[in-house]
């Protein structure tokens, strides 16, 4: 019903390429998050499948039927903008209503559907309003609202949460989801947030320079990464990565290990070190550990951890857990 | 002790602020004094107009007289349907101007390459008319000639980046009118003596001195590049992602124009025509030197009493009253916005 | 995109032709002859009197109005900023004068005001003991329009600056206070930098307006000693039918007011990468 494939795509903005061929199959019911750094060609691709962008090349099928050359309104699809794009001079209601009353549908029609969103969604207090009389979170139940009622093949979100304070993202993060599982309509989300992508996602695509790194759940992301920048990029704190020497010693290029996965001791271990800045979270400790020329580790110990600016401790990989790169950055077998 | 220093600074200020107030003032009241009294009390030096008596007669006789009704037909006319005309051709240049920017030029040459070309075209022009003995004695002939120079400035302005387009736009506004007085004023008026012997095309046909429809054509000319200029930079204002989502809505090009974009950008197309308003109404140039009686706007129909043997002051004053009132009325209403428009978004 | 097309045509067609003009001899009381004139038009619209007189004229015109409204639309701007009664009000009869017709305040000024007999300016000159009261139109022309001028576009500096003054963060005025900066210091260092902009593009936009004044010298019947360069150009192709002159005429001004369009592109110009 909702699969989207991508077939040697291509985008260029003048001579600047932004997306060199991308091929990449989404299945149908799938909530799939686009992750990466700023810039990384997350967002075009997104508008590609939106239509709101043309392909320079390669073409893109909507439930298997070409749809590269179909515009925007044509593809059944539906998106959140960021903004939430909300037009501004129509209250709740009218705003749902839209995209039915393009579609030309009849006017009780449309009345059912647009009540039945606003229920879904905790809006029906609220329909009279414009969209400035709301609060952030509800101007993005709107957004979302105004997506539902289409019931389109797939729905797209173009890092819906970053304009929200960070109680009310985790609130809202929670609410896509559930509705992910209640639609089960194949969901297509941007973002640059690793966490929304870890927490949200059936299957995550890391992109870098409008590259896909690496296509795979969660999990597989994280036990697996493909090459060195999906390994630093997913995960939190982020992976310490540790070059020269060291690595040799692995007969690598470069070695890497999350700070989860590495043990703590004031006694003894592999790698001596100085504490420099201890982040005290209460569950967990986040110490930033000088250890000379492996430069600064970032060691995550659960719980709460007496040690402070300057203290000594000694650090040691857990076995099994260290990754090993090659000089072109590629995953090695772990060691 | 601050508090009475408050107050008496207040005091001051009303004082003061009332009399200047008064004084740029006292000539549209002065004006709608003596609009109000018989043709000798206006003479009459005081005008004691608490004494001498009001009439309206002055009003019903510059009706009878020159016929007010007509030129404010006129005015109006030219008004309304000049601003409609600019608002239907500046909408779609607007909207394409800010929502699929240019950013670089797209003609590959450089401006220095056009300006060689334009110049060489000028010259090419030059010799043929030289040669000719400086006369245009076919349609085709005239036309080519025109167009030889013409279309190489055209596509040089069309292939300009989005800034550049509109900057050139702007500054069509600032050539004065004394420059182009002259071949309009000719092709209004006397096309049957220049331009008839360009055969085919006999402009006599196209008698448009003193005519309403060339006045609406001149006027919508006139304030095009004001009408899109300032639409573009409210259209600026709205984000690109609306309009996306209207896209996405399923919006056809004409509800994603009319529904969408137009009802967000309505304060600022009405503040574009009321300024378009005011500058048509008030316009002089153009109006004095190319109607008469048919035509004429208010602006003429003013000026006709500026003859000798039409100083009647009262009526002066009554017909001045009558031409000004509405204009003010809509520029008071209208000042906030208007600061915008009248220095081309300079100053918001 | 239509309106590129109409608008070029409007802005190369006539500037073409008058192009074309300039070098033709073409007088309308003789139609049939008609030739090649070379530079002449230009050499006689320069030799004649009137082309001196009237550039002067509109340079005058041009920076005695501009100095007077700038100054007078600061005062009145920072004035409308202070709190008083009936503020409203006072806004707008200051600004309606911009409103006004050029026909109709020409003539309203001319007869009602500065009549030499039966004007306000003659009663109250009669009123100091003055039998022959001044004759403004007559004596001082050039003056004369000057002032109808400025009190059209007095309103409208004092209505931009009031505007750009509005603007201006009410948080500098209490950090200035704190600073221990007098109401002077206040105006001199703060307000005066913040108004810079606006006042630039004061001068620039009424400088084109101005240039072109036209109605104003017509109707009050002064072009002969007032004239400017607008004006000229209407009487050589109004009065003397002298189509050639006329064109070269209009030339001189386009370039004069390129110059002057060229600085106001630039600055707006600016304002559209912000």
């Amino acid at each position: 019903m909702g699969s989207i494939t991508l077939e040697h795509v291509n985008k260029s903005f003048g001579t600047h390429q932004v997306i060199p061929d991308v091929n990449l199959t989404i299945e149908d019911g799938d909530f799939v998050v686009f992750v990466g750094p700023s810039g990384c060609g997350k967002s075009t691709l997104l508008r590609l499948i939106a239509g709101l962008e043309d392909t320079s090349s390669g073409r893109i099928l909507l439930d298997g039927q070409d749809m590269t050359d179909a515009g925007p309104a044509k593809r059944g699809l539906a998106m959140v903008f960021q903004s939430y794009a909300l037009y501004p001079h129509m209250n709740v209601y009218n705003n749902i209503a839209f995209p039915l009353k393009m579609a030309k549908l009849d006017k009780a029609t449309i009345d059912a559907k647009v009540k039945d969103a606003a229920r879904i969604l905790n809006l029906t207090e609220y329909l009279e309003r414009k969209p400035r009389q709301l609060s952030g979170g509800q101007r993005q139940r709107v957004a979302i609202g105004r997506a539902i009622v289409r019931e389109p093949i797939a729905f797209l979100f173009d890092e819906p949460l970053s304009n929200l304070d960070a109680a009310l993202r985790v609130n809202m993060r929670l609410e896509i989801s559930e509705l992910h599982q209640q639609l089960k309509t194949t969901m297509v989300y941007v973002t640059h947030d690793q966490v929304e992508a870890m927490t949200m996602a059936d299957k995550i695509v890391v992109l870098n320079a409008g590259r896909v790194e690496q296509f795979g759940t969660p999990m597989e992301l994280y036990r697996t990464p493909a090459n060195r920048f999906v390994a630093g990029f997913i995960g939190s704190p982020r992976m310490n990565f540790v070059d020269g020497a060291e690595a040799t010693k692995y007969g690598v290029h470069a070695i890497g290990v999350r700070p989860e996965h590495i043990t703590l001791s004031t006694t003894e271990g592999a790698w001596a070190g100085e504490v420099g800045v201890a982040e005290h979270l209460g569950s967990d400790t986040f110490l930033h550990v000088t250890c000379g020329p492996l430069g600064t580790l970032t060691v995550r110990a659960e719980g709460e951890k007496p040690l402070s600016h300057g203290d000594k401790v000694w650090l040691t990989p857990q076995p099994g857990r260290i990754y090993r790169f090659d000089k072109d950055g590629r995953t090695l077998a772990a060691a | 002790m601050a508090r009475a220093q408050s107050n008496r600074r207040i005091a001051v200020m009303t004082i003061i602020g009332w009399t200047i107030g008064i004084l740029m003032f006292f000539p549209i009241f002065w004006t709608a004094v003596a609009a109000f009294k018989t043709e000798s009390d206006a003479y009459t030096l005081p005008q004691n107009f608490l004494t001498t008596p009001w009439t309206l007669e002055n009003f019903a006789i510059v009706q009878e007289r020159s016929d007010y009704v007509r030129y404010v037909v006129n005015t109006t006319l030219i008004v309304v349907l000049s601003t409609a005309l600019a608002l239907a051709l500046a909408v779609p240049a607007a909207w394409s101007l800010a929502f699929t920017p240019v950013e670089k030029p797209t003609s590959r040459l450089s401006g220095r390459a056009w300006l060689a070309i334009m110049l060489g075209a000028s010259g090419a022009c030059f010799i043929v008319l030289y040669v000719n003995g400086w006369k245009v004695s076919n349609f085709f002939v005239g036309f080519g000639l025109l167009m030889l120079v013409v279309i190489p400035a055209t596509i040089w302005v069309w292939t300009r980046n989005t800034p550049g387009t509109l900057l050139w736009m702007l500054s069509t506004k600032m050539m004065p009118p004394a420059g182009a007085l002259i071949p309009i004023y000719l092709i209004f008026n006397r096309n049957g003596l220049v331009f008839a012997d360009w055969g085919i095309v006999d402009l006599r046909e196209f008698n448009l001195m003193d005519s309403l429809w060339g006045m609406v054509l001149l006027m919508t000319l006139l304030n095009l590049p004001i009408f899109i200029w300032m639409l573009f930079s409210y259209f600026k204002e709205i984000p690109v992602a609306i309009l996306e989502a209207a896209r996405m809505d399923g919006a056809s090009l004409w509800n994603e124009l009319f529904r969408v974009l137009m009802p967000m950008a309505l304060p600022g197309i009405v503040s574009t025509c009321l300024l378009n308003i005011i500058l048509t109404w008030n316009e002089a140039f153009w109006s004095l030197n190319l109607t008469n009686k048919n035509a004429a706007p208010l602006s003429f129909f003013i000026s006709e009493y500026s003859s000798p043997e039409g100083q009647f002051w009262a009526k002066l004053s009554a017909a001045s009253i009558m031409a000004i009132t509405p204009i003010l009325v809509i520029g008071w209403f209208s000042q906030r916005q208007l600061v915008r428009g009248l220095t081309f978004g300079a100053v918001k | 995109m239509p309106s590129v097309l109409v608008l070029s045509g409007w802005a190369f067609i006539p500037l073409a032709l008058t192009f074309y003009f300039a070098f033709l001899s073409y007088n309308l009381q003789d139609p049939e002859n008609t030739g090649w004139a070379g530079l002449s038009n230009f050499y006689y619209f320069f030799k004649d009197p009137f082309f001196v007189k009237d550039l002067i004229n509109t340079i005058v015109l041009v920076v005695g109005v501009i100095v007077t409204t700038v100054v007078g639309g600061v005062f009145l701007a920072l004035l409308l900023d202070q709190k008083f009664w009936g503020r409203g009000i006072v806004r707008l009869l200051v600004i309606a004068p911009f409103f006004i017709m050029p026909t109709v305040s020409s003539l309203v000024w001319k007869n009602l005001i500065m009549h030499p007999v039966f004007g306000l300016t003659a009663e109250i000159q009669r009123f100091f003991g003055e039998h022959q009261p001044f004759d403004w139109f007559g004596r001082a022309p050039l003056f004369s329009v000057g002032l109808i001028v400025a009190w059209q576009w007095l309103p409208y500096a004092a209505l931009i600056l009031l505007t750009a003054l509005q603007s201006l963060d009410e948080e500098q005025k209490d950090a200035a206070q704190m600073d221990g900066a007098n109401a002077v210091n206040y105006f001199w260092h703060i307000v005066l930098p913040h108004l810079a902009r606006p006042i630039t593009v004061v001068i620039l936009i009424e400088t084109i307006f101005i240039l072109n004044v036209f109605a104003e010298i017509k109707v009050t019947s002064v072009g002969g000693f007032a004239g400017n360069l607008t004006y000229l150009v209407f009487s050589q192709l109004n009065d003397a039918n002298d189509v050639g002159m006329a064109a070269a005429g209009g030339l001189v001004a386009v370039v004069l007011a390129n110059i002057v369009s060229a600085l106001l592109v630039r600055f707006v110009g600016k304002n559209l990468e912000a």
